[in-house]
């Protein structure tokens, strides 16, 4: 299941893909004539931002992924190690090993996992070691989830807001605002922005109204809880109500009152520390990876965990299908992405214990391995690892990071979108490359959470440059929150049925 | 009659049964803790083996169980005080002698009391626990003359005085921060996890104030000790042995052994009763189901729509207001029958009974802010003029009738309007029994005296008696001058009341008589607020006011969080539209309440954080409830407009609140 050799070849150098639209994927070939020929298609998306890195050149580079020294073990399993069997996985025990065998043989194995998870626990800071990956001028980035308006956080650890409907845009400043790591909007709030620093989370609370440029440190809420450094990732609920944030070096994923300044830590034995966390859009779910062969979800209702431990490596990236349902998640060292569905029905009577109406395993549903095309240019190969994973909060457009070979000039960072569809069935169709320009890698990737004319990415490139790359479609289903009242055009079907049997991943009902 | 039954359903059927499960859980705990405090008590260093078998056949001797069961009846007594005196609604001093009021009230007195005793008995299980010098409290000595006599062993009475103590000053403590307030957690957990994550916490916090009561006791014994050891040796007929230092004197106390030994008893104390009281508050406090909606008549008073509506007892209010919130939030089910009508008649009666209760409560905190800042927004006014800062919150007209005020004080008569304002609040205890930590503002002597006066007759006369007001209507009235005792701690004394009143005798003239002995009492008082020692007593804690107006706001977090989910829902889920029709209602109670959250975060003090207490098991939520509820409130109004977006516009509401909302709408506020 080779999904990349479906799709399009990848632009020549110089080009940049610059919209989808009537499904097809536009690109031109100058940076210069970009806005003009967006604005021709389509005049609603024509944000384009650049950040020159020669200004912030003498900032160290502090930050970046993990590196973390795991054996691969075994497979996609939930939590009881014994019961080896997989239905999708890439290892399983041949039927003439005798039954004893392969079962003590797994014991050993589950043992040996548990006795290694603990490694994990008592020391997480031996699991993570960082390299520098960042060397983009963006750290961060984060679209409003109801506006138009957006935090960057630039290497030199200021935040900057845009908003393209006022002409100030304040910089946020604070003596603990130091490696900034992750910046978030807080759902149904227009002026709280919360910030993974080193040692803290700050909430800064920019009025939209104000007229200031740097609103004073009296403007953020700081959030600290002993030991629990360095904040990397944070998430929101999308009620509003709470902040879950996560570090590497704490085995606690701390669930914060904001307004009361008290967190709850959730302590789970095993796995080490906590890499990123993904709140599902419906509330329903918390995705909390582990720096080792580990990740968790935890369920919100009453905060009790699954474990699903990892066949190679440690989860990558992970986001959520609009409704909550299905997690895509990608693990180190693979090149495939994994999908899990969670069943039960998000705010299901009574107390769900997860054990029994849960996901047993996780299912494959594309491969992303190394193909490669022939272009105008020679060879250039594309896949390999999956850096991260980005869906639209329609569920029709799926954007997955490739990490490509740095050192290889064939072998780009490049960005595969992908067709989805979550109802009646998930499917998984080609849609094309996102590129930028030549020298620039994407680093960062984000929808934007209430485009309206279908989906918005919005990519920042090693560059420093933050281009928007438009999806225009008409939305296939209802959309879910949506809330225009006339009801949606039928999406157009011809190119629908000459894509129809390219389909990568349909899933089959049981 | 009726609802007092009710009362006692709950109470009898789950509150007492969840105290009675704390309290058990806790007894179960009891013996691995004893066992960790003997193995921690009589460690040595050099023989660890010999400690520990030691250890294992003191536990299983008959003395230890007697102590254990003593141990037991200790924590019995500890749960049934928890039962006795927990609050969901804290009360909160607004200044230091209302603080010293009620640790000098009756009932705190029975309960610290009791706390001594217990503290006592737990040392003395300690003592023998411990052996060795601290076994008894008479020991055989022989004199310089050869006789025997029984002589005091003053090792053991002085863990038993520290056990009084540590008791003592945990009862203190209680009462300072609060610790009977039991707050409810916005995270939900099992029980047991919730256990086990703040068990940490409880260990920390035993041993930092074991540490600080034991500072305290040595420097009191220092001073002290010799009354207690004169009197014991004299009632039981015991003497002091003159061979050995007496304990009370700085080389007896520097022993480190002893320090080690009381410092030990008194985290093993604290230990004991904390885990008491963390089990009942995580027991108490735990999510019950109420019934929406029941086929059976007799079971009718136990459904969520008449349960909430019940005032009294609190904990049964609150935790329904707690169902309520999490069924909009998660449960489809269960929403569907708060949408659903009634079989015959089609009534929306369940969604009715719920959405006016968590109404009339929004109402009552918005009348409860806009009472406060009228009475304290005065006082503000005045020092706006003399400082000449601009007051832009409050609407023209309380500006220039608070001028108005200040330039040509009315006579007496009239003061009555405004006065009725705050009255209602205050007496109309039945209406609103929600309003009882607004009453320490009256406590103080230096409240305005008018008001004081006036509370008690103008409920009847007031118009809006049990009303919802908007408080348009009530910030119309013409202000009253009162004196402010914030003020006069920030160092600007308001304007004499002695020349205020004197125009008044021009004005109208009341009976001289009267007005005499009202100069008189405001040059008393004028007198006595220049003395520090009452100017400390009586001056408003900063903030706390603020706090005792949002004690319970808890209780309105989850009427918001409630009201807003479940209308959220009834976008896609209401069938029949019974939401709607509350939609308008619902939206200008959150807007105006909205406004006057935002006018009380622009008063002094309001929108300081506390500062982040350190260890200690008293839980401070409530500092923080008003930012809660504050950002609890704008999240609602946000959830209701990104709903429904421009169906909003079909909603009929006034010009203003139009405009307000269009600032949601648009993302703006």
């Amino acid at each position: 299941m080779c999904s990349l050799a479906l799709f399009p070849a990848p632009l020549p150098d110089g080009q940049t893909t610059l919209c989808e639209s009537n499904n097809e994927l536009l690109s031109g070939s100058d940076a210069e004539e970009r806005p003009k020929q967006v604005r021709s298609t389509q005049p609603q998306a024509s944000l384009g931002l650049w950040f020159d890195r020669t200004a912030d050149r003498n900032y160290q580079l502090t930050y970046g992924g993990y590196v973390q020294h795991h054996n691969p073990i075994l497979l996609f399993k939930k939590a009881s190690y014994p019961e080896l069997i997989c239905n999708n996985s890439a290892v399983s025990f041949p039927p003439a090993v005798p039954k004893c065998l392969s079962v003590s043989s797994g014991c050993t194995l589950a043992l040996l996992q548990w006795v290694s998870s603990f490694h994990g626990s008592l020391f997480p800071h031996l699991t993570v070691s960082y390299f520098f990956l960042s060397d983009c001028v963006v750290r961060a980035f984060a679209w409003h989830p109801h506006t138009d308006k957006f935090a960057v956080a630039l290497l030199d650890d200021s935040i900057k807001i845009y908003n393209p409907k006022s002409a100030t845009t304040p910089t946020l400043k604070h003596r603990l605002q130091r490696s900034v790591a992750a910046v978030q909007w807080k759902p149904l709030c227009a002026s709280a922005l919360a910030v993974a620093c080193q040692n803290c989370v700050l909430v800064w609370h920019v009025d939209p109204c104000s007229l200031s440029t740097r609103p004073s440190s009296g403007c953020a809420q700081v959030l600290s809880h002993p030991g629990h450094s360095p904040v990397t990732s944070i998430a929101w609920s999308p009620s509003g109500s709470l902040l879950a944030s996560a570090s590497p070096m704490d085995t606690a994923v701390m669930v914060w009152d904001v307004a009361a300044e008290s967190c709850v830590p959730l302590q789970r034995v095993g796995g080490g520390g906590v890499t990123f966390l993904s709140w599902s859009p419906d509330g329903s779910h918390v995705l909390a990876p582990t720096p080792s062969a580990l990740f968790r979800v935890w369920e919100t209702r009453m905060w009790t965990c699954e474990r699903w431990p990892c066949v190679k490596g440690r989860c990558q990236s992970g986001c959520w299908s609009p409704d909550g349902s299905r997690l895509l998640f990608t693990v180190q060292g693979e090149t495939v992405i994994y999908a899990l569905t969670f069943t039960d029905a998000p705010g299901s009577p009574g107390i769900s214990t997860g054990t029994s109406k849960g996901p047993q395993a996780a299912a494959v549903v594309a491969d992303l391995s190394e193909t490669s095309f022939n272009t105008a240019h020679g060879d250039v190969i594309v896949g390999g690892e999956i850096q991260s994973l980005a869906w639209d909060p329609r569920g029709e457009r799926l954007a997955v990071l490739l990490k490509g070979d740095p050192q290889a000039a064939d072998r780009p960072a490049i960005i595969a979108v992908f067709k989805t569809r979550t109802n009646p069935v998930f499917e998984l169709l080609p849609c094309g490359f996102v590129q930028g320009e030549a020298d620039a890698e994407p680093r960062l990737m984000q929808f934007h959470p209430s485009f309206q004319h279908g989906a918005l990415l919005t990519v920042c490139w090693s560059s420093g440059r933050i281009t928007h790359v438009p999806f225009y479609f008409l939305s296939a289903g209802v959309p879910h929150f949506g809330l225009s009242g006339s009801p949606l055009l039928p999406r157009p079907q011809e190119r629908c049925s000459a894509l129809a049997n390219q389909s990568l991943f349909t899933e089959m009902i049981s | 009659m009726f609802s007092t039954q009710q009362s006692c359903w709950f109470i009898r059927k789950v509150i007492c049964w969840r105290a009675a499960a704390s309290i058990a859980w806790a007894v179960l705990l009891l013996p691995p803790v004893t066992a960790v405090f003997v193995i921690l008590s009589r460690f040595s260093l050099l023989h660890p083996i010999h400690t520990i078998s030691e250890c294992f056949s003191l536990l299983t001797s008959a003395g230890a169980i007697f102590s254990l069961i003593l141990l037991c009846g200790v924590i019995l007594m500890v749960g049934f005080l928890n039962l006795e005196y927990y609050t969901v609604i804290p009360t909160i001093a607004c200044s230091k002698i209302a603080l010293l009021g009620q640790l000098l009230h009756p009932r705190q007195f029975v309960n610290s009391s009791a706390h001594c005793i217990m503290g006592i008995i737990v040392a003395w299980c300690c003592a023998v626990t411990i052996g060795g010098r601290y076994e008894t409290i008479g020991y055989p000595c022989t004199h310089s003359d050869g006789s025997t006599h029984m002589c005091l062993n003053e090792y053991h009475l002085i863990l038993l005085l520290a056990g009084a103590f540590v008791g003592f000053s945990h009862s203190l403590l209680g009462v300072i921060h609060n610790m009977n307030f039991v707050s409810f957690h916005t995270v939900q957990q099992y029980k047991y996890l919730r256990f086990k994550g703040s068990l940490p916490l409880v260990v920390k916090c035993s041993a930092t104030q074991a540490l600080y009561s034991v500072r305290n006791y040595v420097v009191v014994y220092f001073f002290l000790g010799y009354i207690p050891k004169a009197w014991i040796c004299k009632t039981l007929n015991l003497h002091l042995n003159s061979s050995i230092h007496p304990l009370d004197s700085i080389a007896g106390l520097l022993d480190l052994s002893l320090l080690y030994h009381l410092w030990i008893s008194a985290t093993f104390l604290l230990f004991t009763w904390y885990i008491t009281l963390l089990l009942f508050r995580i027991f108490v406090t735990e999510v019950y189901n109420f019934p929406v909606q029941s086929s059976f008549t007799e079971e009718a008073h136990q459904c969520l729509p008449k349960v909430l509506t019940d005032k009294e007892p609190m904990i049964l209010k609150f935790l329904a207001l707690q169902d309520l919130a999490l069924l909009s939030q998660h449960s489809p089910s269960r929403r569907c029958e708060v949408f659903s009508l009634s079989q015959p008649g089609g009534h929306p009666h369940n969604w009715n009974a719920i959405s006016r209760e968590c109404l009339s409560l929004l109402a009552d905190l918005t009348q409860r802010l806009v009472a406060y800042h009228d009475t304290v927004a005065t006082n503000g006014r005045a020092k706006s003029l003399s400082t000449g800062s601009e007051r832009k919150t409050s609407s023209e007209t309380s500006v220039t009738s608070g001028t108005e005020d200040l330039m040509s004080p009315r006579p007496t008569l009239m003061m009555k309007t405004p006065a009725s304002v705050f009255a209602r609040s205050i007496v109309g205890g039945p209406q609103s029994p929600l309003t009882a930590p607004f009453t320490p503002d009256l406590d103080s002597p230096f409240a305005s005296p008018s008001l004081r006066r006036l509370t008690a007759p103008v409920e009847q006369c007031s118009p809006w008696h049990g009303t919802v007001q908007s408080p348009h209507v009530m910030r119309r009235v013409p202000k009253l001058w009162s004196t402010s005792t914030d003020s006069q701690a920030n160092g600007s004394p308001p304007p004499s009341p002695a020349s205020v009143a004197s125009p008044q005798q021009q004005t109208s003239k009341p009976s001289l008589l009267a007005q005499f002995l009202q100069n008189r009492k405001e040059q008393v008082k004028h007198f006595l607020a220049k003395r520090v020692l009452i100017m400390y007593l009586f001056n408003k804690l900063p903030e706390a006011s603020s706090q005792a107006l949002f004690a319970d706001s808890q209780a309105h977090i989850w009427a918001l969080e409630g009201i807003s989910y479940l209308i959220q829902a009834s976008f896609s889920e209401d069938q029949f539209g019974v939401v709607q029709t509350a939609l308008p209602s619902i939206l200008s109670c959150m807007l105006v309440l909205q406004e006057a959250v935002d006018r009380h975060f622009k008063l002094p003090h309001a929108s300081s954080k506390p500062l982040r207490s350190a260890s200690s098991m008293g839980d401070p939520t409530y500092k923080t409830l008003r930012f809660a509820l504050r950002a609890t409130l704008k999240t609602a109004i946000y959830r209701i407009t990104t709903t429904f977006g421009d169906h909003l516009n079909a909603v009929q509401m006034s010009a203003e609140h139009r405009k307000r909302l269009q600032q949601f709408v648009e993302y703006k506020d």
